[in-house]
């Protein structure tokens, strides 16, 4: 036997160009410079800075929150109140505000929101058992209700005294670039970071994985799904107060059916809505391909009746590439 | 002296007596084979070594001192490892990280400390060059085969120095081919001095690895004898009832 064990043991399967043409990111990576070369060459607007300004700023709330959802999902869970929770924390935050409290006060009650939420989808899913997919299914519901209840289902347009300072952190650009865009990269770092480098991203990708094995093992399988939800939760409070910053105004109806386009946003990016798959940068590109295609869409003169038919067949061409892969594993 | 010793223990679950009255011995390095029909107790005995539930009657004692076990995690404390029937591992991650599940290495102080993948792999991979295992520590155990996944659970055990390990059918759930495989993993684990109780249906696999064979009947010990005493003949007797006791 010319190779001993130790190589054989030490032995690398594949080189990395192998593993990043058979990650799903890379293709969706490819399918937007595709889409952004197409349209630079159909149309002038494209590539005008405005338009792109636009795009990357219109892509970041999506963005933050599936970067939020890529916990939740890579557990196995699913988080349906997000878009209602955007809601109800813009909402506390613009009360809060309007009553003449500071933007930092604001901003904790915001996230607070996010974090209540959170915890409370969490522990009814890790302690109690209930279906991810009832729970928070109920709390769309009851999210939008309380951010109703909080406002009187008025519009809230008037911030106090730091009104101004709000509407710069999420309106306004730094060195060209919307100031959304830079809370989305640092987000994006970070989850990053907690998925690769830490005991409990390990922890969060186990239980997608084999939840049984995981309580085996000693991991708190219960609090980290209480945690993935509350990460989900403020993911979703942070896009909230951003856009409101972005908007100038909050009304009961933001965020709704956003939900959907966050689980789409992370599912093309490569998230397994059965769990155990996931990445940060995934849920990053696949917000950026939703939002390429519908601004191609107007771009291009499409009739916006259209924008779901696109957006639905990236959806299901980026789960048959799933399936593709995991035939592929079998053999 | 045993390293792991039941002396009189019963378990009952209201009238049913799932266990009555058993005590046995494990010596260092040695490999028992823990035999019996459904229903027989089997299962029991090992929950109550793996600390899932506690005994109604009677004592465990870990090297001569008696310890009350009331979750897996106290068990784990006390050196008792176990491999699980289907595993327990993660498909979705590499082998070494299912080595080092819920154990992970990391570099690094306090809330700055981040996973130490370098002494995880390399780690993993003395572990397998140990079983004489053909896995490598970066392969995701999605692609591996069942002789490769036991070689992981049984690493995983590895890790803690454990002193006695409890094996639920390792070899029921993999092709014939890979059986010799398994055998040999466990082989090279009694090597290092750990105590295993293989919990088998299959009759060669008690006899080719074992040094002894305990047999259960109805809740009761009807047998424990050297290997080289007795014959698949007899204990198939005694599991059946055919033998009354030996």
């Amino acid at each position: 036997m010319a190779v001993t064990l130790e190589q054989t043991i030490s032995k690398q399967e594949s080189t990395w160009a192998q593993r990043l043409v058979r990650s799903q990111t890379f293709w969706v990576v490819v399918a937007i410079i595709v889409a952004c070369a197409f349209l630079a060459w159909r149309s002038n607007a494209f590539l005008t800075p405005a338009n792109l300004f636009n795009i990357t700023r219109n892509f970041t709330f999506v963005a933050i929150i599936a970067l939020g959802m890529t916990f939740v999902i890579i557990t196995g869970g699913i988080d349906l109140s997000v878009g209602s929770v955007l809601c109800l924390a813009s909402m506390t935050l613009a009360v809060t505000m309007h009553a003449g409290y500071s933007l930092e006060v604001g901003i904790v009650v915001g996230l607070l929101t996010g974090v209540a939420v959170g915890a409370f989808n969490g522990v009814l899913i890790a302690f109690m058992g209930f279906p991810p997919f009832v729970v928070t299914l109920g709390m769309l519901s009851i999210a939008r209700s309380l951010a109703m209840v909080v406002s009187n289902n008025t519009v809230v347009f008037q911030f106090g005294p730091d009104h101004q300072r709000l509407l710069a952190l999420g309106g306004g650009s730094t060195f060209g670039i919307a100031n959304p865009v830079f809370y989305m990269l640092v987000l994006a770092l970070a989850t990053g970071f907690v998925l690769r480098w830490t005991r409990f991203g390990r922890h969060v990708f186990a239980i997608g994985g084999n939840e049984h094995a995981a309580t085996l093992t000693g991991i708190p399988v219960r609090g980290i799904k209480v945690a993935v939800y509350i990460i989900s939760g403020v993911s979703a409070a942070i896009a909230g107060i951003v856009q409101t910053g972005w908007l100038g105004s909050v009304t009961t109806n933001i965020g709704s059916g956003m939900e959907l386009q966050v689980i789409a946003a992370a599912v093309i990016g490569g998230a397994s809505l059965v769990g155990g798959a996931g990445t940060a940068i995934g849920a990053l590109v696949g917000s950026a391909l939703l939002e390429i295609i519908r601004n191609s869409l107007g771009l291009l003169g499409i009739n916006a009746f259209w924008q779901g038919t696109f957006i639905g067949g990236a959806i299901i061409i980026a789960v048959a590439f799933e399936r593709v892969q995991q035939l592929r594993s079998k053999d | 002296m045993p390293v792991l010793e039941l002396k009189n223990i019963s378990k009952h679950f209201g009238a049913i007596h799932a266990v009555n009255d058993v005590s046995l011995s494990l010596e260092p390095g040695e490999v028992v084979g823990l035999m019996g029909d459904n229903g027989a107790g089997k299962s029991t005995i090992v929950k109550m070594i793996a600390g899932n539930y506690p005994p109604t009657a009677g004592s465990i004692h870990i090297d001569g001192q008696p310890v009350s076990m009331a979750h897996p995690v106290d068990a784990r404390r006390n050196g008792i490892e176990i491999v699980y029937q289907d595993l327990a591992l993660c498909n979705n991650l590499t082998a070494g990280a299912n080595v080092f599940l819920g154990r992970e290495v990391r570099k690094g102080f306090g809330p700055f400390s981040i996973l130490d993948y370098g002494r995880m792999y390399k780690r993993a991979g003395e572990l397998f060059a140990d079983l004489k295992s053909e896995t490598r520590p970066r392969d995701l155990i999605r692609q591996m085969s069942g002789g490769q996944r036991q070689a992981v659970a049984i690493a995983r055990t590895m890790l803690s120095n454990a002193k006695v390990v409890l094996m639920d059918e390792p070899t029921a759930a993999i092709s014939v081919r890979q059986v010799a495989e398994v055998l040999n993993h466990i082989k090279h684990l009694r090597d290092q001095g750990v105590a295993i109780v293989l919990i088998s249906h299959r009759m060669p696999d008690v006899f080719s690895i074992g040094d002894r064979v305990i047999v259960l009947r109805r809740g009761r010990k009807v047998a424990d004898k050297r290997i080289k005493d007795s014959s698949p003949e007899e204990v198939t007797g005694l599991i059946t009832g055919a033998i009354e006791q030996v």
